[in-house]
């Protein structure tokens, strides 16, 4: 159940003991626990372990991608807080690498590392969800920039945050997809009204965000004016699978729930034993399947659509772990605050965000199987 | 998502391609064993029948990751016959019990004979496996109980669902060998029959896609629908987490791990699963026609029925794993012999046929 040099994977497991809170910290999407999550990933920064694939010259460490995720595993093993910078560090940052200027990854890298910049993301609208280039939210041309107006919504993280990126419609004409833009902008810029929502733990994870010709720099557009859709999805493969779940996450709750069945397990109660024995099955799959496709990714293969398989089992999975657990514990499941619960909660959010999976199931029939397209 | 793992498996998965296997299925149900016989020659020349016999006895001496590369392509091609009982528990059961140094000893020439394919043999482990399967072809009938290893005399044959199997209920008749662990070819016929269920499962779903695409329903192709392509895309699926079970499992096998038996059973339970999957969808997308017996569909779909219970039922599996994790605080299980550990009785096993 390993991946990645020995050393480096001491030395996390090293440092993560000696400085994860022994009290978990109040929830990510809370103001104070907000911040308190901040002051986390600046102690992470500090310690190099914030942005470990990252090259040095930002702040990382130029690990390989196995030995990202032997970090993960033992992030995760050590229980230590959720990564509140988590939509720039792994969904903003691999698209600057890929597709942003040098002045670009000079200028918001660095700060995005330290917690001092923390992003949240702007894809959804009200009307363009699952169809997410349906956007209506536009960015108008003006002299030396871009004004946006529209509305977003279901923003992770917005309530918080210091700063968005989303795609803007900029030509009305060119296409659904051929019309949009990659931008950035700041959530307290002239302008902006954002607009908490509280989520079904009750929470303010997301909000929606009010744009009134907010004007953005042309140096704030990432890649080409009217290039946002194959920007935007040139990355979607790792989005959905490894770099935004790793298998760090299930293979430790599936750890903990076996520690749950030896400590509270009815062992003639084989309904239960059998959904703890698939839950471990499954993460255990995904920590396999994830290690080789590193491996088949370290000798120069590429990620494509085979990610949407990734997207599904592992939302699944999750789902699964954290349900199987809170039926193990009984009438305490439903106590708020333990790890189980909110866990679970979390969980339930994973076959919506990212694209659905019902999308996912789409993009799987047709590009993988290949299954005849259209027909929604 | 197709073709083979590696050279071996390509050149295998060529052989059968154009063997015409569904025919020579057939004519087994039918009782003609003529063609089916020729086609297990035909895998005697490509090596598959020695791959897990040792260099010694005129085997290849194969890794259990060469053994699942050729056991897929077998259950790709619904090859009928006694597969993972042939190919790899009774050269595994025989290699451990062979005395080494005697020209002169049974287990020895047996081993040969299942290395040239003169030979092919069957066994019975109860109590997961209760029946020899196909005794009827095999030249030696094995039956393997957790201490004693005798040669079996076969008595009373069940049909199976699968029509070119069957099931014979075996007694103990000479004994070969006492106190031998047979832990390692159980472990290894779990997996020879996981990887024929993921080479079933993967079939299963070609044919589904290929159905798909050209059978036309309201004016286009049925594949176009949605609720036909998340049902295919939830089999690609199981079958993608399926494959990197088994692969570990292979190579636990061959490190000899003390999670070996937990892998095993890991793998047999995603295998099992996703091959009994892809036969669900399989038929409901072919729909009628799919439920017929004339369709060549029948022959993967009765196959899996066959295997998901052999080798240990799912429920079996699952309390292995979940055995194992109880046992042990972070990774391993007991290192108790994995065949015997499991034999407690459960509430599964009151009322099977065998008890």
């Amino acid at each position: 159940m390993t991946a990645g040099g020995d050393e480096f994977r001491a030395q996390a497991r090293d440092w993560l003991r000696a400085h994860v809170p022994a009290e978990p910290l109040p929830s990510v999407d809370t103001a104070e626990g907000f911040e308190r999550h901040r002051t986390w990933e600046r102690s992470l920064a500090l310690a190099g372990l914030s942005v470990v694939s990252w090259p040095l010259e930002y702040g990382g460490r130029d690990a390989s991608l196995l030995d990202w995720l032997a970090f993960e595993e033992e992030y995760y093993a050590a229980g230590a807080p959720a990564r509140v910078g988590q939509n720039g560090l792994f969904l903003l940052a691999p698209t600057l690498f890929a597709h942003g200027t040098q002045e670009q990854r000079d200028r918001l890298l660095p700060p995005m590392a330290r917690a001092d910049e923390i992003w949240a993301q702007a894809w959804s609208e009200p009307d363009a969800g699952s169809d997410l280039a349906a956007i209506r939210s536009r960015a108008t041309a003006t002299d030396g920039g871009w004004l946006l107006s529209g509305t977003k919504t279901w923003s992770s993280r917005a309530a918080f945050a210091d700063r968005a990126f989303g795609l803007f419609r900029t030509s009305a004409d060119a296409g659904r997809h051929r019309g949009l833009t990659y931008l950035l902008f700041g959530l307290h810029d002239p302008g902006v009204t954002v607009r908490p929502i509280r989520q079904l733990g009750g929470e303010t994870g997301f909000a929606e965000i009010f744009l009134d010709d907010v004007l953005v720099p042309d140096a704030n557009v990432v890649g080409a004016p009217g290039d946002g859709w194959r920007i935007a999805m040139s990355t979607a493969s790792h989005e959905r699978g490894l770099s935004l779940r790793s298998p760090g996450r299930f293979v430790a709750a599936a750890a903990r729930l076996a520690e749950l069945w030896r400590r509270d397990g009815d062992a003639g109660d084989t309904a239960t034993a059998h959904r703890v024995a698939d839950a471990w099955i499954g993460a255990r799959a995904y920590q396999l399947h994830t290690n080789a496709t590193a491996a088949r990714l370290a000798d120069g293969g590429t990620l494509g659509a085979e990610a949407s398989m990734g997207k599904v089992f592992w939302s699944e999975l999750d789902i699964a772990l954290h349900e199987t657990a809170l039926d193990l514990l009984g009438p305490q499941a439903e106590i708020r605050g333990q790890r189980w619960l909110e866990g679970c909660l979390f969980a339930l959010a994973g076959p919506i965000y990212a694209g659905t999976n019902e999308i996912q199931r789409t993009v799987i029939a047709e590009r993988v199987l290949g299954l005849p397209r259209a027909g929604r | 998502m197709s073709g083979g793992r590696n050279e071996f498996a390509s050149a295998l998965h060529a052989m059968l391609d154009a063997a015409d296997v569904p025919a020579a299925a057939r004519s087994w149900a039918n009782g003609d064993l003529d063609p089916g016989r020729a086609l297990w020659g035909r895998l005697a020349d490509l090596g598959v029948t020695a791959l897990a016999v040792p260099e010694k006895w005129g085997g290849l001496g194969a890794s259990a990751t060469d053994l699942i590369a050729a056991c897929e392509e077998l259950g790709h091609h619904a090859v009928p016959g006694p597969v993972a009982e042939s190919i790899a528990a009774v050269p595994a059961l025989l290699a451990a019990i062979a005395e080494p140094d005697s020209p002169a000893d049974r287990c020895g020439e047996w081993l040969s004979g299942l290395a040239t394919g003169d030979m092919v043999a069957t066994l019975a482990m109860p109590p997961w496996l209760p029946f020899a399967v196909d005794a009827e072809v095999c030249g030696l009938v094995l039956l393997a109980e957790p201490n004693v290893v005798s040669v079996a005399a076969p008595g009373d044959v069940h049909r199976s669902v699968d029509p070119t199997r069957s099931l014979s209920v075996v007694t103990g008749h000479v004994v070969l060998a006492q106190g031998a662990g047979v832990g390692r070819a159980f472990d290894l016929g779990v997996l020879a029959c996981s990887a024929q269920l993921l080479g079933a499962g993967r079939a299963l779903l070609e044919a589904s896609v290929r159905h798909a695409r050209v059978r036309v329903q309201f004016g286009q192709p049925v594949g176009t629908f949605q609720a036909v392509k998340h049902k295919l895309a939830d089999v690609a699926i199981a079958l993608e987490f399926a494959r990197p079970l088994l692969d570990a499992a292979a190579a636990s096998i061959g490190d000899d791990a003390a999670t070996t038996p937990r892998d095993v059973s890991a793998a047999k339970v995603a295998c099992a699963d996703a091959a009994s999957l892809a036969a669900r969808a399989a038929l409901q997308v072919h729909g009628a026609i799919g439920y017929t017996a004339e369709h060549d569909l029948s022959l993967w779909l009765t196959k899996v029925r066959a295997l998901v219970p052999t080798w240990g039922s799912q429920a079996e599996h699952r309390r292995r794993v979940v055995n194992s994790l109880a046992a042990s605080s972070t990774a391993g299980p007991p290192a108790a012999a994995p065949f015997t550990a499991t034999r407690s009785p459960g509430a599964e096993r009151e009322g099977a046929p065998w008890a």
